[in-house]
């Protein structure tokens, strides 16, 4: 046999996340597989709630914990579980491995410290190398990543309150921040949702640009199609904890498998950044109570006897187009002739 | 007719009658959610469960305490200062008087003190706290809270120990002190929530239907308010409590042989250490009253949180 | 400039607030008694006596010429004699301020102290039994008043162990400190006097202690809440997303946001203490500004009531003022809006 492939640069595998509530155990994520290779720019789409962002605070390993238990999974970065990291290794990870821009830049920033304070510590902790650096040349070289960000005035920036700059600015600082340790990959989580259409464009252009130039593996979350279609080279699709299909983006946007994902689709004119009302009837299942079998079931317009008892693994359409539906089973004949009987 | 019919169920028309039901319906939702996170919490259960005790015995003081007659003047040297036994659960004091009797007479005064002060003071600082904040920026406004302002400047206890020390040492002048120190902290709170809420879509919309101040006043607003003067209500009976407990406690209270918890103790700190508890055990018992009260109004604090006011 | 400017308004809102109160002061302290006179004297003094008394206080005038009168008085620290030390006023209250101050600041250091460092710690092992143990004294320290606490000190620590002296500044036969600064302990200090340094100590514990522990026991319970607010937000998982370590982001990035709250409380209970002072003073025989205003209630020494109710609400007004400006320099937030509505 031939030596095993290279490692992927982040491999989940069948990743589960209950949170423990007053009422009972909410199971968020159900079995999460997906990876991403080096180099590679991926695509997470799904509705509001569905998973997305719990998924990325458990790569990072930032859930509350309580609430928030790992039942089972295995999240391997390089090679290695960082689920089975100690809490000193694993902060190595955070920063120079993967980092992260949150949804909300205004949010993400602290509203009592200097631009210059947050980013400071940021830099000097990102490499070995910087530990030693004195506070002014940590300064110097927290003008770099603001500069990256095409922000003007970095020096006076540093000096300045979130409060006193405009949306689109914080969201920048934020994408700078997340840049500025070198990341092997970088979450981006919804950048620029909070901002206006036009600035929101100019963001993610931005962030489009700079991870093509530093080379930087991105997960790029949206709820924007075109979006995904414009930056990503490969697409997952994730509904209610579970992906349920994952293709090439050129192939998704031309063939649609999976029922959600085609409801996406005709969801696409009326899909500003909020809900998916329009093209799919329904709303996210419980996570208290999911529904049984495939969790898209309730609101599947395809559904079939076999939906309800059983959970859909993913089944492969063409080369690296897979959709976690039994229509696309090697027995789907047989699924749909139970429903007609 | 039928028709008609459809249409509605459709889109109901926004009438103030639907905006009221849909308010209400979302109150007595949260009501519900609140009340599952009440039960669920056994610190707030514990808490009503004391104040509750507490007043079920203040109420039927004189047929639960086992020597009702030691609240009276009555004096037995024969049995003073006898330490905790079964006849004298809580010991006698230093002439012969059963010290959990006059606990319990004690609560009842305690309890009634809190009820008057509160009685007096929450309307009166509900009422000027709702004209300032629904008239904020006008003359009425500065004049009302530049007042609160003054008796927020020091604290309540030390203005209410002066009045105190001024009048008669007695039961009603105490409740006069508290009672004159205490409403600005109404006022303060209603004028608050008042402030936020004049800006809301259904005073607007009485205002434009030309509703009257007082419709606007007790009917839009105030309805809005209950859960939060509901929940400083029952921490206050703690607070109030605990002040009156400490006018007594200086002497500038209800005066012997009438059985303030802050006088026994008080009385009974001259015969420390030896005879602890003629002061320790009525010492405990303000701290029970008021721990049940805080605990209850936590709880209702929860009960209300689903409620965004 | 901007400092001056806050502090400008802020000082000059007080003087309205300051004016209100002196009101206030004159209509407990002259209307409610009745006869001012007769009440200071008691009612054995004969009529004449009374008569001349009401003559000096001018309370034969109108009453609002009775009250510039006593303003005018009380501005120039002239508050009359005081009927029970038969001295002025205005010196009782210099004299006996700064044992007050001692106590109130010792007990402010305590419970600021430990009420953030317990805080701290019931959030960071929140629901966990170290957040539960903390929670659940708190809360008892919270509901027990400040006189119940001092009973139960005198009555361990005082009476039934004998470790600390039960009451006064100082045990007899040591000798005082020279007065530099009023505290006991700092003069101590100053001239050298160790053992009446720890002499002093030992009676200023008890009664500083029984005044923290309700202060720290709320400053305990607000730190806790507002840092496990704060722990869930997005600052704190972007710093640790970053790979900052977990001892920057706790002691740094969660810290100082979670403090301006307590420190808001920390003001109001440091100022809160000298009225809580008013019955520990009394039951450690604590020769301070409380135990004097005290004493002149309970003997109706008018002229004291007043001068020691605004000497307090000057006290409180300017901790307000200067909590503030800690919060204002905490937040930039509250400074950079002061700054803009100028």
């Amino acid at each position: 046999m031939s030596l095993s492939a290279p490692p992927r640069l982040l491999e989940v595998k069948d990743l589960s996340v209950h949170f423990k509530v007053y009422s009972g155990v909410l199971k968020v994520l159900d079995g999460v597989t997906f990876s991403v290779d080096a180099g590679e720019k991926v695509g997470l789409v799904g509705e509001t709630g569905c998973g997305k962002t719990t998924t990325m605070k458990a790569i990072l390993r930032i859930l509350p914990i309580p609430p928030a238990v790992v039942p089972r999974g295995e999240i391997l970065f390089q090679g290695e579980d960082l689920l089975r990291m100690r809490p000193d290794q694993m902060r190595q990870v955070r920063g120079p491995g993967i980092s992260m821009v949150f949804q909300d830049p205004t949010a993400s920033l602290n509203p009592v410290f200097t631009i210059g304070e947050q980013l400071g510590p940021v830099i000097r902790y990102s490499a070995p190398e910087n530990r030693g650096l004195s506070r002014r040349q940590i300064r110097q070289k927290a003008l770099i990543p603001l500069q990256d960000v095409a922000l003007a005035d970095p020096e006076r920036l540093l000096d300045a309150y979130p409060i006193q700059l405009s949306g689109g600015m914080r969201q920048r600082v934020c994408i700078g921040m997340a840049l500025a340790t070198n990341p092997e990959l970088l979450i981006a989580d919804e950048p620029g949702t909070s901002l206006d259409v036009t600035i929101q464009d100019q963001v993610i252009r931005l962030l489009g640009e700079l991870v093509e130039r530093k080379r930087t593996s991105v997960i790029l979350i949206t709820h924007s199609l075109g979006v995904v279609r414009e930056m990503t080279d490969r697409v997952y699709v994730m509904y209610a904890g579970n992906m349920v299909e994952v293709a090439p983006t050129r192939r998704l946007f031309a063939n649609p498998l999976h029922p959600y994902t085609r409801g996406l689709m005709e969801a696409v004119p009326k899909l500003t950044g909020g809900g998916m009302a329009m093209g799919i009837p329904g709303r996210l299942p419980s996570y208290q109570h999911p529904p049984s079998g495939c969790r898209f079931h309730t609101r599947c317009p395809h559904v079939m006897p076999v939906c309800r008892r059983e959970k859909p693994p993913f089944f492969q359409a063409e080369a690296g187009h897979q959709a976690a539906c039994f229509l696309y089973s090697p027995e789907a004949e047989r699924h749909r002739n139970e429903a007609q009987a | 007719m039928a028709k008609q019919g459809k249409v509605e169920k459709l889109a109901p028309p926004i009438t103030r009658q639907y905006v009221r039901e849909l308010q209400r319906q979302n109150r007595m939702e949260n009501l519900g959610r609140g009340w599952y996170k009440f039960s669920r919490n056994p610190l707030s259960i514990l808490g009503a469960a004391m104040v509750l005790l507490v007043t079920l015995l203040a109420i039927f003081a004189p047929w639960v305490a086992p020597h009702p007659d030691h609240a009276e003047p009555f004096t037995d040297f024969g049995h003073a200062h006898l330490p905790p036994s079964l006849e004298y659960p809580f010991g006698t004091d230093e002439i012969g008087r059963d010290i959990l009797s006059r606990v319990i007479f004690g609560f009842r005064l305690s309890l009634w003190m809190g009820v008057v002060v509160l009685a007096l003071v929450v309307p009166v600082g509900v009422l000027l706290g709702l004209i300032a904040g629904y008239a904020q920026g006008t003359r009425v406004d500065t004049i009302i809270m530049r007042l609160t302002d003054v008796f927020l400047a020091v604290p309540p206890l030390i203005l209410a120990l002066a009045i105190a020390s001024v009048l008669k040492p007695n039961l009603t002048n105490s409740m006069v002190a508290v009672s004159l120190m205490w409403w600005p902290w109404y006022t303060r709170l209603v004028y608050g929530l008042a402030s936020t809420l004049r800006n809301e879509f259904f005073v607007s919309s009485a205002e434009t239907m030309g509703a009257s101040t007082a419709h606007i006043l007790f009917r839009e607003l105030l309805p809005n308010m209950i859960s939060p003067i509901f929940t400083k209500m029952s921490l206050d009976m703690g607070w109030v409590i605990i002040i009156g407990s400490m006018l007594s406690f200086v002497g500038l209270g209800v005066q012997e042989p009438t059985p303030a918890l802050g006088t026994m103790v008080a009385k009974g700190a001259r015969f420390l250490p030896d005879q602890w508890w003629v002061s320790i055990f009525p010492a405990l018992a303000i701290v029970a009253v008021v721990l049940g009260f805080n605990l209850l109004g936590d709880g209702l604090r929860d009960l209300f949180a689903g409620e965004e006011v | 400039m901007r400092l001056l400017a806050f502090l400008a308004r802020r000082i000059y809102q007080s003087i309205f607030v300051l004016l209100g109160l002196s009101v206030l002061i004159f209509i407990i302290a002259r209307i409610l008694p009745g006869d001012p006179a007769r009440t200071a004297l008691g009612a054995r003094a004969p009529q004449w006596v009374v008569e001349r008394l009401r003559e000096d206080m001018h309370l034969n005038d109108p009453v609002p010429v009775q009250y510039v009168y006593w303003l005018r008085g009380a501005l120039g620290g002239d508050f009359g004699i005081s009927l029970v030390t038969r001295r002025d006023v205005a010196n009782d209250i210099i004299e006996f301020f700064p044992a007050s101050f001692e106590l109130v600041l010792l007990a402010g250091i305590i419970s600021g102290v430990a009420g953030i460092g317990l805080g701290t710690l019931s959030a960071r092992h929140k629901d966990t039994w170290v957040d539960n143990v903390v929670r659940i004294l708190s809360y008892m320290g919270v509901v027990t008043p400040a006189f119940v606490f001092a009973i139960i000190l005198l009555l361990i620590f005082g009476l039934a162990l004998g470790w600390l002296p039960a009451i006064g500044r100082l045990s007899d036969g040591i000798p005082a400190p020279p007065t530099v600064t009023g505290l006991m302990t700092v003069d101590a200090l100053l001239a050298g006097q160790l053992a009446t340094f720890w002499d002093a100590l030992k009676h200023l514990i008890m009664p500083a202690v029984a005044l923290a522990l309700g202060a720290l026991s709320q400053e305990a319970r607000i730190t806790r809440a507002t840092m496990a607010d704060n722990l869930s937000k997005d600052y704190i998982a972007t710093a640790r997303s970053l790979g900052i370590p977990e001892r920057i982001v706790m002691g740094r990035f969660l810290l100082k946001p979670s403090l301006i709250p307590t420190v808001s409380i920390l003001g109001l209970d440091f100022a809160g203490s000298f009225s809580n002072a008013f019955l520990v003073e009394l039951i450690f025989n604590w020769p301070g500004l409380s135990r004097y205003g005290m004493n002149a209630m309970l003997r109706k020494d008018l002229n004291a009531i007043s001068a020691v109710i605004l000497v307090l609400g000057v006290i409180f007004i300017t901790v307000n003022i200067v909590v503030d400006l800690v919060v204002g320099g905490l937040d930039p937030r509250i400074r950079l809006r002061a700054a803009r509505s100028e």
